[in-house]
């Protein structure tokens, strides 16, 4: 515990809160519209969105007015770290839903279905001609015949090829580790009092993280375009966009993160001893970085 | 002597006035407050929709709503309660006794922790807006099950939607909370010292933090399978309907855990107080809540035993769940060890948290007896079930939340509540409460199934009695409403102290407490520890 | 401890076995339903055992604990002088706490375990039979006999549930808990039970069987029974699964072994009856006659009665755009079903779907609105054959 207690910085009134609520409720009832099919919802959707980024810039822009007035002494600081740590740590939570569901079915559902284990029945009877391989090219729909021998329609398109790991996805793990690596040695900079370095090192771990999207969305134009590997190709593709999907989302906020962070570097702000934000937004690209690992061994290796 | 006299410093009483001060509140009293008045509107939203169900079910037949509204009372009435009243009630017990109880200004984060609020009053106003959608309301139960819950119209967006918000909000709430628990203890307010309402909620944040995730994805799945194409509940696709299950559970389970920890935590600063005795066995109260909170990581498929698991998981699963019931336990033993050779008087807040007490371990033995897989093959799904987790839902929780609210109503508005209201209203909740729930049992038992607008009319005679027990029971609580009020108008000042037997830092403060709790941070000792 | 205590004390401990009787002794004078039943299966009755030995444990239980909640809520209270101790731990009395509830839990998992890997076993069954949940009925395939068997709720109950029922459901004998067709099966025969879905999550149970399982689209759960005694056994679908979940009754009569044989006999030539009919031509007046009666079955539980639908759920065929269109898109949608609407094609033969076809196309009003487009009013097996 801190020595600097009864000097605990209490924001006065905001309406950021308020705000952020009512900005995401319009953003949610926009993509609840859109979803329904009408157009009109999109654009409520843009409008909520809207709200959101301003939402966040008000907001930021009052925290960090308060970081430089110096309201937050070390014992505020120390708050930061821990929100910072538990809200990456619902994130893990967040990716393990998928991670889990990726392994149910690698597991067990597929398996099941192709008649291993106690899933012999669900084979003979429903899906006879079905073969539990991975990554799932045909899915089981596929395999059925109507009485004259013909295959039936199927609600997925079959998949003509995957994405080998060691392509594009291995140069985006180089690319993503060294943006890891980038990012510490910005941090030994600004450790060192050193300006240019901390800029330098960040714009190249800002430059990285937006390569490292650009081949995502070059991977994801291939696999739509060349693959017929989409979100409807099965559960190959579901849990492969899924992962993929909120993994990359997650790469564009870090990035943009980081961007801030880098422009409020160039202004001179943070100091050797105190530089909460550079640190926060650095833990989360380290988890975003590890994420990845597992995506690669699990989604594109194995 | 009290710490809040030395240190109340009128300049740092202002209150921001207006609408102004509740809208944009970085307060964690008013906050508290609205959070709690929240709740108990969407106790009686969700209880009308209780009544609703209760009357269809009165007789046998269909009087009055159409099976597909039924089922959407169903499942919207469990998402308000458990999602708009219990939890909040929860987080907003948190918000106004934390930083008290630890000696802390406010919480770490007070601007998000309103934010935590705002999202609760939107949230549920997308969720109840489908009910004037194309479609309806969801109907099919709150643990919207695939491929059901997608044939829902319109509203299915907008109840995933509901879903998120409601669990940004709850994540925001608990990394506040663990925040200003670690970061903002008095000093000497060592974590062997916290009261136990402190160590449940840092424990439940944890809980929250695991477990909303998750049911995030889980719904986020939904909506992909529904509008995207994704096959992960579509055996078609390779995916499996079962799979949501095990997601779902996966949160579910330790949610009920997230709603039952604070009331736990409730009494076990009440039952001291009015015993005048220190609680027994803190130190075990509190590995016990801990080993409940990490098992009920590993029992989400008793939820699924008759979804067709292999053997191994079942019988898994079922010692798992079997396991729970030691820390739970150990806990029931602790309070009853507090009370006795006691000298016990018998308050409102000590007379709820003695109905807890008694009827969550009943409700605990019949959870207990569904634990056991082969079974459960024949309770699952039947009323029950429903019994079961009424009785520790209702009486188990609500009780414990009423209990806290009796406890330090004195403490918030500087009045005593009228004693006579609240005993009259104990004793008619507690009589109305068993009316109401306990025929369930055997009406389950005798194959009543649930989720169901009708029924065959071996069943009648138990249903009646049960509607006119819901009825009952909800009435009882009008009187509950009428005390707050009367109490926050006025009555007999209540002292700093409170009642007789009460320890902890709340009670050093007046009554009612200033507006920012501790400015200066006071120094805890261990003879002030433990109530 | 003085007499009175003791008296006292036994007082408490009554009041709690008392709470705890009252509502059983009080459905015993009435005769309301109480318990779990015993079951016509060596499954049930294991099953009924072992809830009634944690039944019985967990009452003891409670019996001890509340007790001595109560024994000092009673004594230990101000009013009586009682002082407080200020003891507040006691590693010995923690440590018996935790180890009593494990002994006893341990004792407990034992015999369910034993059940549980008993009910497992569903090799070596004599006979097979498929039960698939389709929204709101069921499809029973005996498998090694090739019958089919549809079962959905009793008409007399189907009218007596409706929000304005033309019969009274406290006069209907069995009322939800009756089927158009109940299934037949062989008592002292091990019959493998293999449970699946067709549209989402259903749950086969009949108590008296002494299990259930959830039916599940796309996969197939398993299980097995082996019914004692011949008799009617009743049950209801046990997983929510829309609007109807209430109505999908189960019931299994259970009959010696020569006498479902017999059965399985007219089964089998019924079906070759009916399926010689889908290569007949009927008249309009057969047509609609036959059309309304499976119209009430299959159709009116959405459609409702007088074909109006309900608003934004159940589309009106009260001149509707399918059903006064050309006939070619009303077959196909029958047959294949949209959204919410079932495929039938499985369900019924090409004479029935003829049949309520031609139902739909000249009731309410549709006949004058097809013929005024020119289209066709009178649809015959044949050309549902054509487009199947
Ligand atoms: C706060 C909420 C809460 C709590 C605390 C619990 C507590 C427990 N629950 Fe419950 N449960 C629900 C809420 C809750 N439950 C809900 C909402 C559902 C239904 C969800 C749905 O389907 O909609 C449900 C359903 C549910 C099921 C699924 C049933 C089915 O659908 O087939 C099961 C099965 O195992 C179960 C078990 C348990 C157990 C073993 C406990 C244990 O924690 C209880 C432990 C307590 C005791 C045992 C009593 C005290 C102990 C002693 C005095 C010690 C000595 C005792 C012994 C040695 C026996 N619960
Ligand atoms: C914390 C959670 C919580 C709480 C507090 C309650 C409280 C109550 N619940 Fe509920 N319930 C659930 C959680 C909860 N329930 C869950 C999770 C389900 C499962 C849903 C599913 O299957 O998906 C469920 C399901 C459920 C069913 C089964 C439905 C079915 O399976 O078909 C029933 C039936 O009786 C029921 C009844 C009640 C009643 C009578 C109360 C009473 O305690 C309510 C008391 C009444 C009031 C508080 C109203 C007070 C006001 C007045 C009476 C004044 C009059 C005002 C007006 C009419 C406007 N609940
Ligand atoms: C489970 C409820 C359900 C049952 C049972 C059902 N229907 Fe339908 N039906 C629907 C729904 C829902 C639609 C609308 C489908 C869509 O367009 O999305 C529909 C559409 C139709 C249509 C087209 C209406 C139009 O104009 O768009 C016809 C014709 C029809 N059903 C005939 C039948 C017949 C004949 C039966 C019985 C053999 C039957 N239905 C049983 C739910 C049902
Ligand atoms: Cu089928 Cu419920
Ligand atoms: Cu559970």
């Amino acid at each position: 515990m801190s020595d600097s207690h009864g000097t605990y910085f209490i924001p006065e009134p905001s309406r950021w809160p308020l705000v952020g609520s009512l900005a995401l409720f319009i953003s949610f009832i926009g993509g609840g519209m859109m979803l329904n099919g009408s157009g009109f919802g999109t654009f409520i959707l843009g409008l909520g969105i809207g709200a959101v980024i301003y939402m966040f810039c008000g907001w930021f822009a009052d925290v960090i007015g308060e970081s430089l007035a110096g309201n937050y002494n070390k014992q505020v600081d120390i708050s930061f770290r821990w929100g910072m740590s538990w809200f990456i740590f619902s994130e893990v939570m967040f990716f393990a839903a998928f991670f889990g569901a990726l392994f149910y079915i690698r597991v067990f559902s597929v398996p099941w279905l192709g008649g291993e284990g106690s899933g012999f029945t669900t084979n003979a009877f429903l899906w006879p001609d079905f073969k539990a391989v991975w990554p799932l090219l045909m899915t089981p729909d596929m395999t059925l015949l109507d009485d004259k021998g013909l295959p039936l329609a199927s609600s997925f398109v079959p998949i003509k090829g995957i994405i080998p790991a060691f392509d594009i996805p291995a140069i985006n793990t180089a690319i993503l580790l060294a943006s890891g690596a980038t990012v510490t040695f910005a941090h030994w900079a600004l450790q060192k009092d050193n300006r240019a370095g901390l800029c330098w090192w960040l714009a190249a771990t800002v430059l990285l993280g937006f390569i490292f999207v650009y081949f995502q969305i070059a991977e994801y134009a291939h696999a739509y375009h060349d693959l017929d590997l989409t979100m409807n190709s099965g559960v190959y593709g579901s849990t492969f966009f899924m992962l993929t999907g909120f993994h990359g989302f997650h790469v564009t906020m870090g990035a943009m993160m980081l961007l801030v962070i880098l422009i409020r570097a160039m202004k001179g702000h943070f100091s050797r001893q105190d530089h909460f934000a550079f640190e926060g937004v650095a833990w989360y690209w380290h988890f975003v970085d590890v994420v990845w690992l597992g995506l690669f061994v699990f989604v594109y290796w194995l | 002597m009290s710490y809040a006299a030395v240190h109340d410093d009128v300049h740092h009483d202002h209150k921001p006035t207006g609408i102004g001060r509740w809208l944009f509140s970085t307060n964690h009293k008013d906050i508290g407050t609205m959070y709690m008045v929240f709740a108990l509107i969407m106790f009686f939203i969700g209880g009308a929709m209780a009544m609703v169900i209760r009357l269809e079910l009165f007789q046998p037949g269909l009087q009055f709503v159409d099976p597909q509204f039924f089922n959407s009372m169903t499942t919207v009435h469990a998402l308000v309660m458990i999602f708009g009243a219990v939890m909040p009630a929860g987080v907003g017990l948190a918000n106004w006794m934390i930083p008290m109880m630890i000696g802390a200004p406010d919480m770490a984060f007070p601007r998000m922790n309103n934010m935590s609020f705002w999202i609760l009053p939107f949230a549920f106003a997308l969720l109840l807006s489908t009910f004037f959608m194309q479609g309806g309301a969801p109907a099919g139960g709150w643990t919207m099950y695939p491929p059901l819950v997608l044939q829902l119209g319109d509203g299915l967006p907008f109840l995933i939607f509901a879903v998120h918000f409601l669990g940004i909000s709850s994540i925001m709430g608990a990394i506040n909370i663990i925040a200003t628990v670690f970061n903002m203890r008095a000093p000497g307010m060592t974590f062997m010292r916290l009261p136990l309402f402190v160590w449940t909620w840092i424990i439940t944040a944890f809980l929250l933090i695991a477990a909303m995730p998750v049911l995030a994805g889980a719904v986020t799945m939904l909506l992909t399978d529904k509008y995207f194409g994704t096959a992960f509940f579509d055996a078609a696709g390779g995916g499996d309907p079962v799979l949501f299950q095990h997601v779902f559970w996966f949160f579910g389970h330790p949610e009920v855990y997230i709603l039952v920890l604070p009331s736990f935590g409730i009494i076990s600063q009440i039952i001291p107080t009015f015993a005048r005795k220190p609680l027994f066995g803190y130190a075990s109260m509190v590995y016990a809540t801990a080993s409940i909170a990490f098992l009920s990581f590993f029992v989400w498929a008793h939820h699924m035993f008759t979804a067709g698991m292999p053997l191994a998981g079942e019988l898994f699963f079922m010692y798992a769940t079997m396991a729970i019931a030691v820390p739970t336990g150990v806990k029931v033993f602790n309070w009853t060890a507090t009370m006795w050779r006691g000298s016990m008087t018998f308050e409102t807040p000590m007379l709820f948290s003695i109905g807890v007490l008694f009827m969550f371990t009943l409700g605990g033995f019949t959870g207990l007896m569904m634990g056991i897989t082969p079974v459960d093959f024949q309770y699952h799904d039947t009323y029950f079930i429903v019994a079961h987790f009424h009785y520790v839902l209702v009486p188990g929780i609500v009780f414990g939340i009423i209990a806290g609210v009796y406890y330090w109503l004195p403490k918030w508005t500087g009045y005593m509540y009228d004693e006579t209201l609240g005993k009259w209203h104990f004793w008619l909740s507690t009589i109305s409460v068993n009316v109401l729930f306990f025929p369930m049992h055997f009406l389950g038992l005798a194959g009543m199934p649930r989720r169901i607008p009708d029924y065959n009319t071996q069943f009648t005679d138990w249903n009646q009695i049960i509607s006119i027990g819901g009825l009952a029971f909800g009435l009882s609580q009008l009187i509950l409403v009428w005390v707050v009020i009367k109490c926050v108008r006025g009555g007999e000042k209540a002292t700093d102290q409170v009642w007789e037997g009460a320890h902890g830092l709340e009670f050093t403060l007046p009554s009612p407490p200033p507006f920012h709790s501790f400015t200066t941070p006071p120094k805890v000792t261990e003879a002030m520890a433990h109530s | 401890m003085s007499v009175d205590k003791l008296k006292k004390a036994m007082c408490g401990v009554l009041a709690v076995a008392l709470y705890l009787a009252s509502g059983t002794v009080f459905a015993a004078l009435t005769d309301m339903p109480l318990n779990l039943t015993r079951g016509v299966t060596e499954t049930s009755q294991r099953v009924y055992d072992l809830h009634m030995i944690i039944l019985y444990i967990v009452t003891v239980i409670g019996i001890i604990v509340f007790g001595v909640m109560c024994w000092s809520i009673f004594h230990h209270r101000k009013s009586k002088g009682a002082v407080a101790a200020q003891f507040h731990h006691s590693t010995t009395a923690e440590i018996i706490w935790t180890i009593i509830p494990i002994i006893i839990l341990v004792a407990m998992a034992v015999p369910a375990t034993k059940t549980l890997v008993f009910m497992e076993q569903t090799s070596d069954a004599e006979m097979t039979l498929k039960v698939t949940g389709y929204q709101w009925k069921w499809r029973y395939d005996y498998l090694e006999e090739g019958v089919t068997i549809w079962s959905a709720l009793h008409e007399d109950s189907n009218k007596a549930r409706q929000r304005d029922p033309s019969i009274d459901p406290e006069t209907v004998e069995n009322y939800l808990l009756e089927v158009d067709n109940p299934i037949v099966l062989p008592v002292d025969t091990k019959i493998r039970i293999l449970t699946t879905a067709d549209d989402v999550i259903h749950a086969w149970w009949v108590p008296a069987l002494g299990w259930k399982r959830d039916a599940i689209p796309g996969f197939i759960t398993d299980n097995w029974t082996n019914i004692k005694e011949p008799g009617i056994y009743r049950g209801q679908c046990a997983e929510l699964c829309g609007r109807d979940h209430a109505f999908m009754p189960i019931v299994v009569h259970a009959v010696p072994k020569a006498e479902y044989v017999a059965w399985i006999e007219t089964q089998k030539a019924e079906q070759a009856a009916s399926a010689a009919s889908a290569n007949k031509t009927f008249t309009k007046d057969e047509l609609m006659r036959k059309g309304e009666q499976i119209y009430t079955t299959q159709c009116a539980a959405c459609h409702q009665a007088e074909g109006q639908g309900i608003e934004g759920v159940f589309p009106s065929l009260v001149g509707g755009a399918i059903a006064t269109g050309p006939a070619a898109d009303h077959i196909d949608i029958v047959l294949n079903g949209k959204n919410l609407m079932p495929a039938f094609k499985e369900q019924l033969n090409d004479a029935e779907l003829a049949a309520v076809i031609t139902f739909e196309r000249n009731k309410w009003g549709n006949y004058e609105k097809i013929t005024a487009k020119g289209h066709a009013d009178v649809v015959q097996p044949a050309d549902v054959k054509a487009t199947r």
